[in-house]
């Protein structure tokens, strides 16, 4: 530790730390506008400029280290003599116009001007414009505001590790640019509006339509994905004008992604249902909430007496409330019924989930960054959970080396060491070999199917082995299409047992903003709340549908979009006696299928809490008033079981709800993360039965693209129209296009046994020979089956 | 055809006696180098594809090329004529009477500065200095330096080109 001054204050710092980093801790105020403190140095805009005792010049003090002894003076007249020149430079091009740009009120520049700038400029030639361009839906562009910090383009290159801004030209000509007009894509792409510190980049949906003083600043917690960043919403009036970071640094540091950033847009769509819906002998009416929630209460109390409890099924949204969650699973089994599942788009269900884990991340998600091995088993994780792949990218650039088994070659931000790009179906072919590779007589072997036991592995899985051993900190991932995979309970077992040969550890890359709480909850059928045993388990989610339910309580999900077998379980729907869907949104498919719809608030008008992949409870209250006669889901549940005479239902607030799970979780044994070698491999054999083992014929690959995630992403215009929402449709490896003398100016027809789609098509070199890849459409069969491929010339 | 296809092997070559220079993980401080054997083997002046193909070369994001490739007044993203004059006009050549000469050359080929002469033979340019202030005022032409001009020695030097 060194000894310094700032203003006469005397403080103890790092050697090394610029004057800025530690002004700031102290609480002292320099200028500044190149500067930010998770960026690089640039030292560009010279706003902080300050004086240095035996310094002959102001000194900028984001670029300009501590040293013992140094006097350092922020509010001395040379200090705010050099401030006020650097405030006036800035300003000669910098239009001065503030009520008329939207940046205006929350400006960095216009706060600073306030403070260093003069009343009249002495500037009076003209100024420089610059011309105006389209980068994509989400950020608009004026860049004659632009003071040339280049925050946003610092931001590309180290944060969301893809360079697509850029300062082209020079001097009076230099502009903030994309290539040839280019949209910038990047999933994290909206953090350079709050980047930057004038009105140059603005939110495209939000731009105008409020000041920053009308608004109410209210926090919140992102609802997409198992990190939960944190948020502040900003509500004029009852509506949620635009989302901004809420700075955590365990979780979101001070970014999100663009999915948190844009999805408010979907809670005024169209969709919202307002009033509670009766459907009667066909006819759809509005009722009131007391009319319909005795018609639930009633026609579930007629299914369960006359067909057994048993005949109800409940599926419900892997991003719905731990609150929702578990009030769910307890007024249902009060009545008799297991059947419960959060896990939707999940096939295999053959090795059961043990007790549910409180994390299911190994660790925080500061702590992913010193990890210096990974391999990311079926994960597209730069898409899927954007601020955890920041972490792996983090770890990346301290040196670490990730390796990826994928059937597709995702295009990652950061340098993937070794990419074994194989045939989905053999994902567990694949991982054997690694495995094999690391050690030729792993006791599991003894317990896999013949056809891995045999495996020898080759080189690439010899690279991936080896990268493995030669760590000190391995972390596993298994992704989406892990978990979901029709072999998802061997490539568990596998994935353990290479964790096991190289002291790793095993991450789970559940789907949804609340997968970790539900599993706490007991949104699953085999297992209750806080892992409590059951006497008989219930139906998994892909059971319902095969075994169809004479009624079905659907909890904030499309089934057409959200479930692995899209249009069994809306057959499996549309036969039910008795359906019932909360839900924030209707559509034409719920009309059909549901009997009553009860409205739902959405995640801007309820109190909750979700449980990140860390294990962290993430409480939050409702923002805003919900819409129409929306009710928060928790109550809604609250009376169906009071109408049921079910007991231990008085709950007067969500918390409650919270802390009567918490005290169970706290006395059971679920408290450990998930450790390696845990899986029951008694039944690993049994996957030789349903093996296609000669990859003959197509296959279908599934994926679920990020703006396509859940009700409300799927109804946000602006994320909707970027270029990642663009990955959709049917895409095919060029093997089969040319195989199956595809037309491009026609669309193909899909077939997978009695279900089939005609969509247009397109070819993509990231796929191996034999697949079909659909981004979850609707209408079609397994989401890893075999799949059949047509297409009839139109005449 | 991929970009990178433009690159001829003579191109490459000289690219990578420029990468060899830098540490591996730092191919990113080739791109002045790279540029400039691009541009030359490629009638004086880049095109986006030729930018796309340098980036691709050297691992880069487009954009960077770009922000290089516009900077500096050496790069011309239009086309040019068969020879490049540069004509500095910075403080000492501007003292020491850059603006008649100036004034010589866009008469005697017909053009303003940023323009090509209708036979495709010329491009005039007006760049900062080019660190020749003692042979002020200057210019180059090509890769040819000219110091100590008068209109004279600019008609002599544009005869070399008949």
């Amino acid at each position: 530790m060194i000894n310094i001054e700032i203003d006469g204050k005397k403080l103890s710092v790092e050697p090394g730390e610029m004057i800025i980093e530690v002004a700031d801790k102290a609480g002292i105020a320099i200028p500044r506008f190149c500067y930010h403190k998770k960026l690089s140095i640039a030292a560009n805009c010279r706003m902080c400029l300050v004086e240095v005792e035996n310094a002959p010049k102001p000194l900028p003090a984001c670029a300009t280290p501590v040293g013992e002894g140094m006097k350092v003076y922020t509010q001395s007249e040379k200090t705010i003599e050099a401030q006020k020149s650097v405030m006036e430079f800035l300003l000669i091009n910098h239009p001065l116009d503030c009520p008329i740009c939207d940046q205006g009120g929350e400006c960095e520049l216009q706060d600073v001007a306030m403070g260093y700038g003069e009343g009249v400029s002495r500037f009076t030639e003209g100024k420089r414009t610059v011309k105006d361009k389209d980068i994509g839906p989400l950020i608009a562009t004026e860049l004659t505001r632009c003071i040339h910090c280049t925050r946003c383009v610092r931001f590309g290159e180290e944060v969301a590790g893809i360079q697509e801004l850029g300062a082209v030209q020079r001097g009076e000509h230099m502009k903030i640019a994309t290539y040839i007009e280019g949209s910038v894509d990047s999933e994290l792409s909206g953090n350079v509006i709050d980047l930057c510190p004038v009105g140059a980049l603005t939110s495209k949906p939000f731009r105008f339509s409020a000041r920053a003083w009308e608004m109410q600043q209210r926090p919140t917690i992102a609802p997409h994905d198992g990190v939960g960043s944190h948020l502040y919403l900003h509500v004029m009036g009852n509506q949620v004008k635009r989302v901004v970071p809420r700075e955590a640094e365990a979780i979101n540091e001070t970014w999100i992604a663009d999915r948190d950033r844009y999805s408010y847009e979907s809670l005024h769509h169209a969709d919202r249902v307002t009033k509670p819906l009766v459907k009667q002998e066909g006819v759809w009416k509005e009722t009131d909430w007391s009319q319909a929630l005795e018609v639930v209460a009633k026609q579930l109390n007629i299914i369960a007496k006359n067909d057994g409890a048993d005949q109800i099924g409940c599926l419900a949204s892997p991003s719905a409330t731990l609150e929702e969650h578990y009030l769910l699973q307890k007024w249902l089994r009060a009545l008799g019924c297991q059947n419960i599942d959060h896990r939707l788009r999940k096939t295999d269900f053959r090795v059961k989930e043990q007790a549910p884990q409180s994390a299911a991340l190994p660790c925080e998600f500061t702590d992913v960054e010193y990890y210096d091995r990974f391999l990311l088993i079926g994960s597209y994780l730069r898409k899927d959970i954007p601020m955890l792949n920041h972490r792996v990218r983090k770890a990346v650039m301290l040196g670490a080396e990730v390796s990826v088994l994928n059937p597709v070659d995702y295009d990652f931000n950061f340098d993937v060491a070794h990419a074994l790009i194989s045939d989905v179906r053999l994902l567990s072919t694949q991982l054997a070999g690694i495995l094999k590779a690391l050690s030729a007589n792993a006791p599991l072997f003894s317990t896999l199917p013949d056809y891995l036991r045999q495996v020898s592995p080759d080189p690439a899985q010899q690279a991936v082995a080896d990268s493995l051993k030669a760590g000190e900190k391995v972390m596993l991932f298994l992704g989406s299409l892990a978990l979901h995979h029709p072999e998802a309970g061997l490539l568990k077992a596998l994935a353990e047992g290479i964790a096991k040969e190289t002291s790793g550890e095993l991450a789970f890359l559940h789907e949804g903003a609340n997968a970790v709480g539900a599993r706490l909850a007991g949104a699953m059928p085999h297992v209750g709340a806080a892992g409590s045993a059951l006497p008989t388990p219930g139906l998994d989610a892909a059971a319902m549908t095969h075994a169809p339910r004479k009624a079905y309580v659907l909890h904030q999900i499309e089934p057409e979009w959200d479930c692995a077998y899209s249009a069994q379980t809306l057959q499996a729907l549309e036969q039910a006696e008795f359906v019932v869907a909360l839900n924030t949104f209707q559509s034409d498919t719920m009309l059909d299928y549901a009997d009553v719809i009860l409205p739902a608030a959405a995640f801007t008008e309820t109190s909750g809490t979700y449980v990140n992949l860390a294990g962290h409870w993430q409480s939050f209250e409702g923002a805003v008033v919900p819409q129409g006669e929306a009710r928060p889901a928790w109550k809604i549940l609250r009376v169906l079981a009071n109408l049921h005479d079910v007991e231990g239902f008085d709950y007067t607030a969500s918390t409650e709800v919270r802390d009567e799970l918490k005290q169970q979780v706290e006395e059971s044994a679920a408290q450990s993360h998930e450790v390696a070698g845990q899986t029951d491999t008694s039944s690993l054999k049994s996957y030789s039965a349903s093996r296609d083992n000669t990859q003959q014929g197509l296959v279908r690959l599934t994926e679920t693209p990020l703006y396509r995630t859940d009700a409300f992403v799927r109804r946000s215009p602006a994320l909707q129209q970027t270029t990642d929402n663009q990955r959709t449709g049917v895409r095919v490896s060029r093997q089969v296009a040319e195989q199956y003398k595809l037309d491009p100016a026609h669309p193909v027809t899909l077939q997978q046994g009695d279900y089939s789609v005609s969509l247009p098509w397109q070819v993509d070199e990231a796929l191996p020979g034999n697949h079909v890849w659909t981004a979850g459409v609707a209408g079609l069969g397994a989401p890893f089956g075999a799949i059949e491929l047509t297409q009839g010339k139109v005449s | 055809m991929a970009k990178i296809d433009l690159l001829s092997s003579e191109v490459r070559a000289e690219i990578d006696k420029w990468i060899a220079k830098y540490p591996a993980e730092k191919k990113r401080s080739a791109v002045v180098g790279a540029l400039t054997a691009v541009q030359d083997a490629h009638g004086g002046s880049l095109t986006p594809a030729l930018m796309e193909a340098v980036a691709e070369y050297l691992d880069l994001p487009p954009i960077a090329v770009l922000e290089v490739a516009s900077f500096y007044t050496l790069y011309d993203l239009k086309p040019v004529g068969q020879h490049k004059i540069y004509l500095c006009t910075n403080v000492s050549c501007m003292l020491c009477g850059s603006d008649q000469i100036a004034e010589h050359l866009k008469e005697r080929l017909g053009i303003g500065f940023g323009e090509t002469t209708a036979d495709g033979k010329f491009t005039l340019k007006e760049v900062e200095c080019l660190a020749a202030c003692a042979g002020a005022p200057m210019m180059q032409v090509d890769k040819t330096y000219h110091e100590n001009l008068t209109r004279e020695r600019v008609d002599d030097i544009l005869a070399e080109f008949d």
